[in-house]
């Protein structure tokens, strides 16, 4: 089947959660594309599943504004294609026009089953063997057997979600980042058993929707969060060694956030990021990894704890940001949590930061903000001599910050020798495509 | 024949508000702003402060193109009322040509007076065009053109396109890199002239180095080839409001000659609209239109102290210099490269920013370069006066509608 008659029946699973509604916009912008381009405009359909009625509400209204928007951005396009209209004159005739269109392609339903006709499954459903397991054999009974399915797992190796029914040879993980409109990173991972026809069709779309590709093996956690866990582990070990020494928990949590941002020009801290990423979500990958890697290492008593005390991070349904080890205010943090005393501790409250700043030291000579040098195209010498001088300093922050840039390295060559990737450059490239970092971990600075 | 004024005719008064729009520190496209009759008020209760009583103006002029499609307002002759209640029962109206609309509000005001039935009026020009975003309100400004013929076949920003054009003619003639530089030129000119007049859109503009940013290569995936974003004017909502007056008319309003300048001279002329110039690198009816105000005064381009013209895109202000024979075809370029436009050069050119620096709420543009010139020549614009050649105290405007077809030129004179 052609990849373009395969695209009009395309259904999503898991269709109005984070990952779920930037998978449907996508696949809407593409396939209402298509369409606009095509002499027979009917027959597309996309089928967006999800187990709430009122999210799926949601992703409507989120679909119509967001179209909107790339409707505005493609006007060049779409005056070209609408030509031949000649009731179409102006800019926001013709904007409407393609929204209407695109929006009669969603056919949102809380019933699995009505994407039996689909052709192509993105599957983006909880981060849960037990839930994908159920809606792959559900699909599996009312889809052909010629469906193609596309997992957005982040941590199961593929392997084990293709023993579903005769899935075999027919899935493989095409792995958004969050968002995945946004992002441009896609991970794609192929079991020993996708067939060449599967993996060339995601490969076809993923060009088709601009994105860089980077292959990761099919190992637990691939490339992405084999580096995310084992690298928020490691701060977290690092909170665990300052306390030891006298440090609070909750200083020590401010202290590894800054050392991340600032010291190593990160665009955010580790702990802001595992907020960003909902601490439940990281625990429940770490479980993941843990059970197929079989190594005890991948856990953390205080992520536990954390949400033992209900402190999960992630984002309110309007994206903003929710307390997690930090408090937000505004998506900036103001405070950390203290597991302890159970509640927040303000940024301002008696000064307690400028005391740790005071420990950590200052930043080394040369050091600009990760927004600075994002679109500076002298940042190579710049980082260069940014990190040589933080070498040659013995103060506590960047004597963190080097322990912790060496482990980033050393988890990189990790991923290498345990076959998660054939080539440390992918460990770069989804560091840097995907995390945004300037630099990846195995450089030529340090 | 020359044409000659049966009666002489002042403008008096004006007032600028701010022209609000991306760059302006309190513009937030999110919140409320002002709207059409805000603006009618502001601009008009400015001018009217400097006169001794608002009962003596006998009627009014607004000045708009498109607050019809970008608010939905029509009949806006009948908010004078708001400047003051004397204002009400009193003729008003309204008139309209494209971005020209400032510069026919003026001739009708000035028409008005030299009819014998009023001896002052006053003009306010306004328009609000924040109210839609850029690529819909290209679709309102396309109707500056020949909507119906030309429209469905223009690009998506329909206007800047044809000024791209226009550049790319011009290019190709006078040679781009030069061109280039002259335009970007004048956008560090529109910038740095901006800086220093408070009201100006670009005021709060800190580009250490406007001219590389003027530089910036066209992006045609962007935007257009040809010409960049700072290569055109801006989004602006706002209003100007000036007084015309008979010299019986400025007694009656407490106005001296020296706060006044006068009218020397005008030229108003159209050329087809549903018809595109033979030569695109030729503003052919501006040409016409500065002509006629040139004869009209008894004056040539050595005359002129200070120039506001209509650079509603670099490349306009370009062959605007060209067009009114401040040099010769091609030369606008040497002529803004060796800053004879500057505020301190020979012909300070729209010393508070322009179309570019300043803003271009489109149907009060005319009647803010009215406002500029008068403050210019009688030494009252403050932060951002420029010093006049007292051996040249004429002023010459250009207020330009579409694409060169209907313009309005004038020619103003210090006498006291």
């Amino acid at each position: 089947m052609e990849l373009n008659t395969r695209l009009k029946n395309v259904a999503v699973v898991g269709a109005a959660g984070k990952m779920g509604r930037g998978i449907c916009l996508l696949m809407t912008d593409l396939i209402a594309n298509l369409q606009l381009n095509s002499p027979n405009k009917l027959g597309y359909k996309i089928t967006m599943v999800d187990v709430s009625d009122d999210a799926l509400s949601g992703l409507l209204e989120y679909l119509r504004s967001q179209l909107r928007k790339y409707a505005e951005k493609n006007i060049n396009n779409l005056r070209k294609a609408y030509a031949s209209r000649k009731d179409l004159v102006e800019n926001g005739e013709m904007i409407d026009e393609f929204i209407n269109g695109a929006m009669l392609l969603p056919r949102p339903t809380t019933l699995l089953e009505a994407a039996k006709d689909a052709t192509i499954v993105f599957e983006a459903a909880i981060e849960n063997i037990d839930i994908k397991n159920q809606i792959y054999a559900t699909l599996d009974k009312v889809c052909s057997k010629d469906t193609f399915y596309y997992t957005n797992t982040s941590s199961m190796p593929i392997a084990e979600l293709e023993k579903v029914g005769g899935l075999k040879g027919r899935i493989m993980g095409v792995h958004f980042y969050n968002p995945p409109p946004v992002q441009k990173l896609v991970e794609m991972i192929i079991s020993k058993n996708t067939r060449p026809e599967v993996k060339e069709a995601a490969y076809e779309i993923g060009k088709m929707l601009k994105k860089t590709l980077i292959p990761s093996n099919d190992v637990a956690g691939f490339i992405g969060n084999g580096h995310f866990m084992r690298d928020g582990l490691h701060a977290i070990g690092e909170v665990e060694a300052l306390q030891k020494i006298g440090m609070k928990m909750y200083e020590g949590i401010y202290a590894l956030n800054r050392v991340s941002q600032d010291f190593m020009i990160r665009p955010m801290g580790i702990f802001q990021l595992i907020d960003y990423v909902g601490l439940d979500v990281y625990q429940l990958i770490l479980q993941v990894m843990k059970k197929h890697l079989n190594d005890k290492e991948l856990h953390s008593q205080l992520i536990d704890e954390m949400i033992k005390q209900d402190v999960k991070g992630g984002q309110f349904a309007d994206g903003s940001q929710k307390d997690g080890f930090l408090k937000y205010e505004k998506n900036r943090p103001v405070g950390v949590y203290c597991t302890k005393e159970k509640k927040y501790i303000l940024f301002t409250e008696n000064n307690w930061t400028k005391a740790i700043d005071e420990k950590l030291g200052e930043v080394p000579t040369g050091y600009q903000p990760w927004k600075a040098l994002l679109s500076d195209k002298g940042k190579d010498k710049k980082l260069e001599a940014y990190f040589t001088s933080m070498k040659s300093m013995n103060t506590t922050g960047a004597t963190l910050a080097w322990k912790y840039l060496l482990r980033s390295k050393e988890i990189a060559h990790f991923l290498k020798n345990s076959g998660v990737t054939d080539d440390v450059e992918n460990v770069n490239g989804v560091l840097m495509n995907g995390f945004y970092h300037l630099y990846g971990p195995v450089n030529k600075y340090y | 024949m020359t044409r000659k004024f049966p009666k002489d005719v002042f403008i008096t008064a004006g007032f600028n508000t701010i022209s609000l729009g991306s760059g302006r520190k309190e513009f937030n496209p999110k919140k409320p702003r002002p709207g059409i009759a805000q603006y009618v008020a502001e601009a008009g209760k400015g001018a009217v402060k400097q006169i001794n009583s608002p009962a003596n103006i006998d009627e009014c002029v607004v000045a708009n193109f498109m607050a019809g499609r970008f608010v939905h307002q029509g009949h806006l002759g009948a908010f004078a009322a708001l400047i003051d209640d004397s204002l009400e029962y009193k003729p008003s109206t309204r008139v309209e040509g494209a971005c020209c609309s400032g510069g026919l509000g003026l001739v009708a005001s000035m028409k008005n007076v030299l009819s014998g039935l009023s001896d002052v009026s006053m003009t306010v020009g306004i328009e609000v065009q924040n109210s839609v975003k850029a690529i819909y309100g290209a679709d309102i400004l396309a109707g500056a053109g020949y909507y119906d013929g030309t429209r469905k076949d223009g690009h998506a920003f329909y206007f800047p396109s044809l000024f791209a054009d226009k550049a790319k003619a011009f290019y190709q003639k006078y040679g781009e890199e030069k061109a280039r530089k002259a335009m970007a030129t004048w956008y560090a000119n529109a910038i740095q002239n901006a800086r220093l007049c408070p009201e100006a859109q670009e005021n709060h503009n800190t580009d250490p180095d406007p001219f590389s940013t003027g530089m910036t290569p066209p992006n045609p995936k962007a935007f257009l080839d040809g010409i960049n974003v700072f290569d055109c004017s801006k989004v602006s909502d706002g209003g100007s409001a000036i007084i015309l007056a008979t010299r019986e008319g400025l007694k009656k309003i407490g106005k001296s000659e020296k706060d006044s300048v006068q009218i020397a001279g005008y030229g108003h002329c159209v050329a087809d609209i549903t018809k595109v110039a033979s030569d695109l690198t030729c503003l052919e009816t501006t040409r016409r239109a500065v002509e006629q105000a040139y004869a009209m005064a008894g004056v040539t381009p050595a005359d002129i102290g200070i120039f506001e013209c209509h650079d509603c895109f670099t490349i306009t202000g370009l062959l605007s210099l060209e067009a009114a024979g401040f040099c010769t075809a091609g030369k606008s370029t040497e002529f803004v490269i060796d800053g004879k436009s500057r505020r301190d050069g020979i012909l300070p050119t729209n010393s508070s920013g322009g179309l570019i620096g300043f803003g271009h709420y489109t149907g009060g543009t005319g009647v803010r370069q009215a406002v500029d010139i008068l403050r210019h020549l009688t030494g009252t614009a403050g932060t951002y006066q420029v010093a006049v050649d007292p051996k040249r105290p004429y002023g010459l405007m250009i207020s330009m509608g579409g694409n060169d077809r209907t313009v309005v030129a004038f020619v103003f004179k210090k006498v006291a």
